[in-house]
């Protein structure tokens, strides 16, 4: 389910923004870096995750930069186009634009493009299109026209289409659209020309584009609020003829925002778009993400400062001008259902389904070091991922993982982990997880503000990891009082020592719970917590419809369920008596009454219907419960005794247990007179100690 | 194959004695067993887990401590205070040798075999020099103010560490003086116990004390400094065994609640070097306590109360994941406890101090025609009794006068006919007597091959008097003419001992069984193997069949079909009839289900020799008493188990 979240900017002062908003935002060959030109004089790069600019640069009063500076990937410079034609190059060695190397062009400059894993591209604004190098080896080269007088460039994107570079551009002319892609590898140039369908009149506001198999997928949005979609193929079909294809567009989302505002469109992925702009003609400038699968708003965040109707989505930030303020929204999307997108998401464990930890065998693991191979489909995403020049290609992913968990930051740390992840498991998996949990909690101990909260939520949820393979992981979510992580741990760790058991009880039971339940209920829907809704739902439905029988104050679910979820998955957790006892003495009474209320009342649940069983998904079991309640019985009862509160329930809870010592002593004499039957039965069959019978030999 | 009326005998009471010591000896891969009566008994770890050898115990002398020493020597000590040693050959004991330290309680050989130290009753440990023919005290270390429960030598011999009760002392050889005294905590889960019991040490290499006590607890100790390193709380009761490996990388300790607990030296973290002792894998294979435990290099082994010996193979130290893999419970002895009259029809059971004789009851089942056969019931029926079995009587008291050739016999048998008994003493000769009214005289001895002393625990002979076939352990199977009084052939020595013997009749033909599950079939007259036999060496067993893990016990035959071999084991019995064609690895070997009403030639394309019957187990005995009945002695688990003590009680709750 797609999800924005919390909102930062990235310089306090308001950028030296031009009427039009900024020039652009570029990514830099260092990750968590951008490059930003604002509208008039100057390049400032960012370090995202700091907030903060390392570095800024200007060129000459008088002087304007006509495109957005990009960075070479291959050589690491910074390039930039003042007055159209001048070309700058310079490194994060200098200091004044003025002195860096310069060469002037023969024509009018549209955009440079600069992606990871090839050269720089110059798209000049008659069309032609040149390489960096080609253009710097002779910068008076004649340029060519392509396109058509009074046809303009309006948007422009590169891409890589199975690692050769194609370039696509869209122009206008008179109201009509043209669409040229080029392509590197085989200097083809190929025009279509862009069908509106019916609606001639409205302007197209904005253009995304994004790479499909065959096809690049041309998504605009139009001055009547819809966005279309335009496939345009990557390698035209019939090249020699002279004829121009059409290629006609269709609705993909219908009126997602007002159309006379400036509106923006992004691709963010597969099926998710980000739009900017107000989605009633009245009302304030709003950021929303749409799913265009299922063709539903995803989540939406107003922008009150109005924005300049620009937006850009690089790895998992969303840029914009907010007010005259850079803000940058990270944006996340995990994998998307129906039942995400419908917003009803539960990541719902079924008993049947959950896998425990895999068997570990020591002797094997042992072997394995981290050197031990891994798969070859990792490392080349990883190679053409990591742009940092001093990553030996030949390092295995998970050292490689475990050497940016020292330093980088924790969106990045998260995404090589989600890459990781997803790459195929080595014998030696769970210690490689291991040892990579363990990295993130090292670092959490040196660096206290570091707490990696997801990607420690991702490894959890790999299923391998076990409390011995990374002590400490519950200790530091402990100390961060993150309980949806404890549940997590619960629920997913078979080795849970007592202690920490009895720890996380003890945090469940405290007002911790209570607080965070308004601000988090939103993250919680996110992050795979399962409150126990339904269950306790359920109950008390349950309970309205049925007479009320049995004690009037037990009537009712003592906990708020997400405290009872927290609770039953102490309740499933393994332990053993003995060391678990010395531990729960140390709760505080009136917490030990809440859980006793909370154990009485499922008991009384339990017994509601013949089988003894609670309602919901993976519930806790009779024997759980009667196991607890005997434990804090054992542990506190002297304490309980004292405390006023207590008492009506202790006396409640006695009279319950006696009812049902009646009904349990009844049923052992009819048990008795079962078994004698049995056995008289078993003994005609089996017990002779001596007999004489047939047996045929086949 | 026909139908048969079987006396489904279930009143044979035996109940095998707890175990109380093993002792694995690497060199060999012999596992020695002592149980609570005193026997001991040695496993051929190598050849199937047979039993190869047995020694009797005795009232008078429950063993206490085993071990191995001087590679192939057995010794025992007990609470009569005497160290036993045995002769493997022989089968007999070769001495006996009072400590006179009261009740010895633990033994321990030396790591160079050579010395050996027993824990006794009073507090003192003694030092034995093992000599070629004997074993000579030595001296006497400090004494101390308890019996000394467990000890155990460090690998280079310099000191050695005893458990006591409350205590672990540490000695050092050469001065025999205590150079630490470790203090163990009496408190269990904050209960103070009255004393806690020292049951098993172990000195690691380097100089970690491991000791297991009667609170639970499994402790580490540095010997050199005498203090405490770590503790593992185990169990709620007593940890009664403890045994290491070899490599000292692993080990393995058993509680009184049955449970066997495995321990590994395992990395901290997958990289680093430094390595801790981490409780790996609890089994459950006992009810009971689990009095002893050993550790061979590829399997955990443990015996207790329950009378079980489980062999738990280390899945990780197996290469190939073959049938050696898998767990194996013994519990009831390799050898027959069962002889049968069968014109007598009657039973005699062997029980370690007594003897009891029954008669099969009868009935008079009126027999319906099927064919042209008289059918007394369908399969499965069980036919009403006209009479039932009756004990007959015990026989305890041992006949005083005795001739000295009869005084100790491994073997006894008599010929067909009753004239003859045939007697295997130890030393390997054999003795013929002719059984008259009242008295017997003796006819001829078989003096054992020259220079071997090994006895003969099998024997056989044919029916019709003429040949006798004897086998000890691991020589070859020798046939005398008893005519002749001479030896007549050898059968070549086969790499697996013999578990069963059995001359037919009238073929003179002697099968043989071994513990690896093969079959021979030799031809006395003609002094080679018979046809069928070479046929079925050839194509081989089925898989199934050399799978099976109990060997064959006893071998019989049909009396008017020559063509069948009655055998079983403890889980199966079968009937081989020669004349049909072997079955090869795809056809089903066991075939439980009746065949249905199709057409008898699928009956018959499908038949095979082997005709395999599960219905009995487990089973100790089985025979044919005539042509159309058989007798079977089975003596299920759950009758054992009623006999045992019960085992500990686990509470749940309280504080």
């Amino acid at each position: 389910m797609a999800a924005l979240e919390e909102e930062f900017t990235l310089s306090a002062v308001p950028l030296g923004a031009g009427p039009d908003g900024l020039l652009g935002v570029e990514q830099c060959d260092k990750t968590d870096q951008f490059l930003i030109t604002d509208g008039g004089r100057t390049v400032i790069l960012y370090k995202v995750s700091d907030q903060k600019p390392l570095g800024s640069w200007s060129v000459k009063q008088g002087q304007v930069i006509t495109c957005p500076a990009v960075c070479n990937f291959q050589t690491g410079e910074y390039i930039v186009v003042h007055d159209s034609k001048v070309l700058r190059l310079w490194t994060n060695e200098d200091v004044n634009l003025d002195k860096v190397f310069k060469a002037t062009l023969s024509a009018e400059v549209y955009r440079i493009h600069s992606i990871p894993g090839t050269e720089p591209l110059v798209l000049f604004k008659e069309g032609a299109v040149r390489g960096l190098e080609a253009l710097l080896a002779e910068p008076q080269q004649k340029i060519e026209t392509v396109i058509s007088d009074e046809e303009v460039i309006k948007w422009t994107k590169f891409f890589m289409v199975f690692r050769h570079p194609a370039l696509i551009f869209i122009t206008e002319k008179h109201g009509n659209y043209f669409a040229y892609v080029q392509k590197f590898n085989s200097s083809v140039l190929s025009k279509y020309t862009l069908l509106l369908g019916q609606e001639e009149n409205f302007v197209i506001q904005s253009f995304t584009a994004s790479l499909d198999r065959k096809f690049i997928s041309l998504l605009s949005l139009s001055s009547d609020g819809c966005i279309y979609e335009t496939l345009i193929p990557i390698h035209p079909s019939d090249p020699e003829k002279n004829q121009q294809p059409r290629v006609v567009r269709s609705l993909l989302l219908k009126t997602v925002v007002s159309g006379n505002a400036r509106n923006a469109l992004s691709v963010l992925d597969q099926d998710h778009v980000a739009v900017l702009g107000p989605p009633l003609p009245a009302s304030k400038e709003c950021l929303s993400i749409w799913n265009t699968k299922f063709q539903t708003l995803q989540v939406s965040k107003e922008l009150p400062q109005g924005t300049s109707g620009q937006l850009w989505y690089y790895g998992e930030h969303l840029f914009m001008l907010h007010g005259k303020i850079l803000t940058v929204i990270p944006y996340k999307c995990e994998m998307s259902s129906l039942a995400g997108a419908l917003g009803k998401l539960k990541h719902g464990q079924d008993s049947g389904t959950q896998t425990m930890p895999h068997f570990v065998n020591w002797e094997t693991s042992q072997g394995y070091g981290l050197e031990s191979k891994n798969s070859e489909p990792s490392k080349r995403i990883l190679r053409r991922r990591t742009i940092e020049p001093s990553v030996q290609p030949e390092v295995p992913a998970s050292q490689q993982l475990l050497s940016i968990i020292k330093k980088d930051s924790e969106k990045h740390i998260e995404i090589e982990l989600r890459k990781f992840l997803a790459t195929k498991r080595t014998p030696d998996f769970h210690t490689v997880i291991g040892d990579i949990a363990i990295g993130l909690l090292e670092r959490c101990k040196t660096e206290p503000s570091f707490y990696p909260r997801n990607s420690l939520m991702q490894l959890i949820q790999m299923h391998v990891l076990s409390y011995s393979l990374c002590p400490g992981l519950m200790e530091v979510a402990l100390e961060k009082t993150d309980i949806q992580m404890l549940q997590l741990c619960l629920q997913q760790f078979p080795d849970i020592p007592e202690a920490v058991t009895c720890a996380c009880l003890k945090m469940f039971l405290s007002d911790a719970v209570q607080d965070e339940k308004m601000e988090e209920q939103m993250g919680i829907l996110q992050n795979g917590f399962n409150p126990e809704e339904d269950n306790c739902d359920n109950c008390d439905k349950e309970l309205s419809k049925k007479p009320q029988k049995t004690v009037e104050e037990t009537t009712s679910c003592p906990v708020i369920p997400k405290r009872a979820a927290l609770l039953n998955a102490v309740l499933h957790s393994a332990y053993s008596e003995s060391f678990l006892l010395p531990h729960l003495k140390d709760i505080p009474a009136q917490h030990i009454t809440l859980f006793l209320q909370y154990l009485y009342f499922l008991y009384l649940k339990c017994n509601e219907n013949a089988t003894m069983t609670l309602p919901g998904i993976h519930p806790p079991t009779l024997n759980q419960i009667m196991d607890w309640i005997c434990l804090l019985l054992d542990a506190n009862f002297t304490v309980l005794v004292m405390i006023p509160e207590a008492k009506s329930l202790l006396l409640s809870l006695y009279k319950f247990v006696k009812s049902q010592i009646c009904i349990c002593s009844e049923l052992n004499k009819i048990e008795v007179s079962f078994r004698e039957l049995k056995k008289l039965n078993q003994e005609k069959n089996n017990r002779e100690l001596y007999s004489i019978e047939v047996l045929e030999l086949f | 194959m026909g139908e048969f009326k079987v006396h489904r005998v279930r009143f044979f009471n035996y109940v095998p004695s707890g175990i109380r010591c093993v002792a694995y000896n690497n060199q060999s891969n012999r596992l020695a067993v002592s149980r609570t009566d005193g026997t001991v008994e040695i496993y051929n770890l190598s050849a199937n887990y047979f039993q190869e050898k047995f020694f009797p115990g005795h009232e008078s002398r429950a063993t206490e401590a085993l071990c191995w020493a001087k590679g192939q020597r057995l010794f025992s000590a007990g609470l009569n205070g005497e160290i036993i040693e045995y002769d493997l050959q022989a089968l007999d004991i070769k001495y006996s040798m009072d400590a006179f330290g009261g009740p010895i309680w633990s033994m321990a050989a030396s790591p160079s075999g050579s010395q050996l130290l027993v824990g006794c009753e009073d507090g003192s440990v003694k030092l034995f020099q093992i000599n070629p023919d004997k074993i000579q005290f030595e001296r006497n270390f400090d004494r101390q103010k308890s019996r000394i429960l467990s000890l155990s030598w460090h690998p280079s011999g310099t000191h050695i560490a005893a458990g006591s009760i409350d205590y672990i002392s540490v000695f050092d050889i050469k001065s025999g003086s205590a150079v630490h005294k470790m203090l163990v905590d009496r408190q269990y889960m904050g209960v103070s116990k009255r004393k806690c019991i020292i049951w098993g040490v172990a000195f690691l290499s380097d100089g970690t004390v491991i000791s297991v006590d009667s609170a639970g607890k499994v402790q580490f100790w540095d010997s050199a400094t005498g203090t405490l390193v770590k503790t593992h709380l185990v169990a709620n009761a007593d940890v009664q065994s403890i045994a290491v490996s070899d490599q000292e990388d692993s080990f393995v300790v058993g509680t009184a609640e049955g449970t066997v607990f495995h321990f590994q030296l395992v990395s901290v973290t997958s990289n680093s070097s430094e390595k801790q002792w981490v409780r790996t894998k609890p089994f459950q294979h006992h009810t009971h306590d689990v009095r002893t435990v050993a550790h061979s290099p590829t399997a955990l082994i443990s015996g207790g109360t329950d009378t079980h010996l489980v062999i738990r193979p280390l899945m990780e130290k197996v290469e190939v994941k073959n049938y050696d893999a898998a767990l194996r419970k013994i519990t009831f002895p390799h050898r027959r406890l069962i002889s049968c009259s069968k014109k007598r029809q009657l039973l005699l059971f062997q029980f370690s101090h007594h003897l009891d004789l029954w008669r099969l009851g009868s009935t008079v089942a009126t027999g319906k025609t099927s064919g042209k056969f008289l059918v007394p019931g369908k399969h499965g029926d069980t036919l009403p009794l006209s009479k039932d079995a009756d004990h007959l009587l015990q026989l305890k008291t041992k006949v005083s006068k005795m001739p000295a050739c009869l005084r100790s016999a491994v073997q006894i048998m008599f010929s067909e006919d009753s004239t003859k008994l045939f007697v295997a003493s130890n030393q390997g000769s054999l003795h013929i007597l002719r059984l008259l009214e009242g008295s017997f005289k003796h006819l001829h001895t078989f003096q054992a091959q020259s220079g071997t002393v090994e006895s003969m625990c099998l024997l056989a002979v044919s029916p019709d008097g003429n040949w006798l076939a004897a086998s000890g352990t691991s020589a070859g199977v020798h046939v005398y003419s008893v005519k002749r009084l001479k030896l007549h052939c050898t059968v070549p020595a086969y790499n697996f001992p013999v578990t069963a013997l059995a001359i037919a009749p009238k073929t003179n033909n002697l099968v043989i069984a071994h513990s690896d599950q093969q079959i021979f079939e030799y031809s006395i007259p003609d002094k080679q193997y018979t046809e069928w036999s070479r046929a079925i060496q050839k194509q081989g067993f089925h898989h199934h069949w050399l799978q099976r893990d109990t060997p064959i016990t006893h071998i019989g035959f049909h009396p008017k079909r020559p063509a069948h071999i009655l055998l079983h084991d403890a889980y199966m019995f079968c009937i081989i009839d020669k004349s049909l064609p072997l079955p090869n690895d795809k056809t089903l070997l066991y075939n439980p289900l009746p065949p249905t009403n199709e057409s008898d030639v699928i009956r018959r394309r499908t038949a095979h020799a082997f005709k395999i019957s599960k219905k009995y187990k487990p089973l100790l005995f089985m025979d044919l008493l005539d042509e159309g009945t058989l007798v079977a002695v089975e003596r299920p688990l759950d009758d054992i188990i009623a006999q045992l003590p019960p085992p500990i009680k686990k509470k749940k709750f309280g504080t």
